[in-house]
């Protein structure tokens, strides 16, 4: 995304190996920083991240008041706004800073997959009815309104309680609560926190897709390792992925609370390198007032697919003609990969409490960790990971290892390779649609040039990423599921 | 995105189309209603992303197709002028990409020489 043309600075001569899969950038290697950059690449990906300046990003995020242990970087590490992409960053809840910068505009923008119970012969007859289906159910692309109509009060409701007031409603099942982060409700949200702007952008936008990146899969289980069982995944297994976030309310939000605390910054004689860094103490009013829209947000988004979960379940039942749960229709699990949440990590032998961002990054807990529900206590917490259209996704589980090394962090995705203007130079959406549909999969764009910038060429090999995930030890693979059919926005 | 202008109203302007000619085909859109424009910032560089933001916002709410912008007053903290354009019509404007937001991240306005140059990094 340097199509500005900026010029990089390389940042390769100032690091050091500490293991195959892990690079440092000293703390005294650059002034500012309070803390070591850290990130787990091959030296492939590190070269790629530094000729499109996301090193100079981990060293800035390293200068956040409040930073403990290092600025962490995902092996998806691509160049994003103040943050990289794929970043990680702790600071201490007493002392430190929340940067709504190291969330992102689409708070609690997340991955989902809903299983089935369907093998790829019962469903392949299908499969064409099913997209043409989902297509006329799902709102996708800029511009579609959501078909959820909410007044103010059920609004404030969703925002406070989550997920939880949406199954209220008759949307969703109880069930999938304990497949949501947090239960799919993110705690101290308070809806007064939100401003008129965000309430207005965000009420016709409850269930639908969006746009740019963010897409619903229908997949095929193409591979299991030892484990997946537990989890209800088996070889040749129809699965649903859905990738959105908190739509219009979050980027608001973010917007608002960045202008927020841009105002404060002089007076706290804060120094950042880049303005998109602004931040506030997680204990002043500004911090404290952003954490609780930002929940909100999050709460949003978990809503939003949610909703859209229920009526992919809709289009399965009429298409099937059996009932969801007959068609083994439960979540898997849902995480956010833009969020900061409030967790318990030890460093250097201290039990911290910290506020851990998490920017194009996912929480991966092992087992051991109490935020991860029962049923997942033999795997560990379950890892969505999309790939780009066309290639393998994945499921994998976090690890103790992730504790240690990353907060319990790995990757989000493929991560880019070229920016949306270079995908677009380079591969015209229709021929994709045609390549794509050469191979099996069934595509359906609001634009054809988003489906461009989506291009399997746009995106770095997923494969490759999480491989170098389970080589740092960040988390390990349960399951590769390759796509048959792909809605996008 | 990069736009120039001979004023700081012409950058803002031309920045303004810019943003929309990523949303949208602006050649496609009619000049059938104009909507009045307020933005303050707490410098140029604020008030460049508060202009920009507001005019998101309202594409996004009402939802409007804009095609041409116009500042009647600015100052280093204010900005004043409106949108012509028309409702949003899936079927007729060429719609091109959802914006998030207008981000700081290396955000530039600057004058050399009589001509200003805004740059803008967007979250799309």
């Amino acid at each position: 995304m340097t199509d500005g043309g900026i010029e990089p600075v390389s940042f390769l001569d100032s690091m050091t190996e500490v293991d195959k899969f892990t690079w440092e950038i000293p703390a005294h290697a650059h002034p500012g920083m309070r803390v070591p950059g850290i990130v787990f690449a091959d030296r492939e990906l590190l070269e790629k991240a530094d000729q499109d300046n996301a090193l100079q990003q981990v060293v800035n995020v390293a200068s956040l008041p409040g930073i403990v242990k290092a600025s962490l970087a995902m092996p998806d590490i691509h160049w994003g706004y103040g943050f990289p992409i794929g970043g990680v960053a702790a600071t201490e809840v007493e002392e430190g800073v929340i940067s709504p910068g190291g969330v992102g505009y689409d708070i609690s923008c997340g991955v989902r997959l809903i299983k089935t119970s369907l093998s790829l012969k019962e469903a392949q007859g299908k499969l064409e009815e099913l997209v043409d289906a989902l297509e006329a159910s799902i709102p996708k692309g800029l511009g579609a309104g959501g078909k959820l109509r909410l007044d103010r009060r059920e609004m404030e409701k969703l925002l406070v309680g989550g997920a939880k007031e949406l199954v209220a409603l008759g949307i969703g099942w109880e069930e999938d609560l304990e497949a949501m982060e947090e239960n799919g409700c993110y705690p101290g949200a308070d809806p007064a926190k939100v401003s008129e702007r965000a309430y207005q952008r965000g009420s016709g936008q409850a269930g639908t897709l969006g746009s740019g990146n963010h897409f619903l899969e229908i997949q095929v289980v193409d591979g299991v390792e030892p484990g997946a069982e537990k989890m209800g995944i088996f070889e040749d297994q129809v699965v649903i992925m859905v990738h959105s976030g908190s739509r219009g309310l979050g980027h608001q939000v973010c917007t608002d609370y960045i202008e927020v605390m841009g105002a404060s910054l002089a007076k706290r004689g804060y120094q950042l390198p880049d303005r998109q860094l602004v931040c506030a103490p997680i204990r002043s009013r500004e911090g404290a007032d952003y954490i609780s829209a930002m929940a909100c947000a999050a709460n949003f988004a978990m809503c939003n697919r949610e909703a859209l979960t229920h009526w992919i379940r809709e289009c399965f039942q009429r298409v099937f003609k059996a009932g969801a749960r007959e068609l083994g229709m439960e979540l898997l699990y849902d995480v956010s990969h833009n969020l900061a949440k409030m967790e318990e990590h030890e460093v250097d032998g201290r039990r911290l409490a910290l506020m851990v961002h998490r920017k194009g990054a996912t929480r991966a807990f092992p087992a051991s960790r109490p935020e991860v529900a029962g049923r997942f206590r033999e795997t560990g917490q379950p890892v969505i990971i999309p790939g780009d259209m066309g290639s393998y996704s994945f499921v994998l589980v976090g690890t103790e290892e992730a504790l240690s090394k990353s907060f319990g962090s790995t990757c989000h995705g493929a991560g880019r390779a070229l920016s949306r203007k270079a995908a677009r130079k380079a591969v015209r959406g229709e021929e994709l649609r045609k390549r794509l549909e050469g191979r099996g999969i069934m595509v359906r764009a609001a634009q054809m040039s988003g489906l461009a910038e989506e291009a399997p060429e746009a995106y770095k090999d997923v494969q490759e990423i999480v491989e170098i995930c389970e080589g740092a030890g960040l988390s390990k693979r349960a399951a590769r599921m390759r796509p048959l059919a792909v809605l996008k926005g | 995105m990069r736009a120039y202008g001979a004023s700081l109203a012409e950058v803002f302007e031309n920045c303004a189309l810019g943003m929309v000619a990523l949303m949208l085909d602006p050649e496609t859109v009619g000049p059938q209603g104009r909507i009045g424009l307020e933005a303050e910032g707490s410098d140029s560089e604020s008030l460049l992303v508060s202009w920009l933001a507001e005019i998101l916002f309202q594409a996004e709410t009402r939802p409007w197709a804009f095609g041409e912008f116009k500042v009647d007053e600015i100052s280093a903290r204010r900005v004043k002028g409106w949108g012509a354009g028309e409702p949003l019509d899936l079927a007729r404007h060429k719609v091109r990409a959802e914006i998030k937001a207008p981000t700081y991240h290396m955000l530039e306005l600057k004058e050399e020489a009589g001509r200003w140059m805004a740059q803008v990094i967007f979250d799309l």
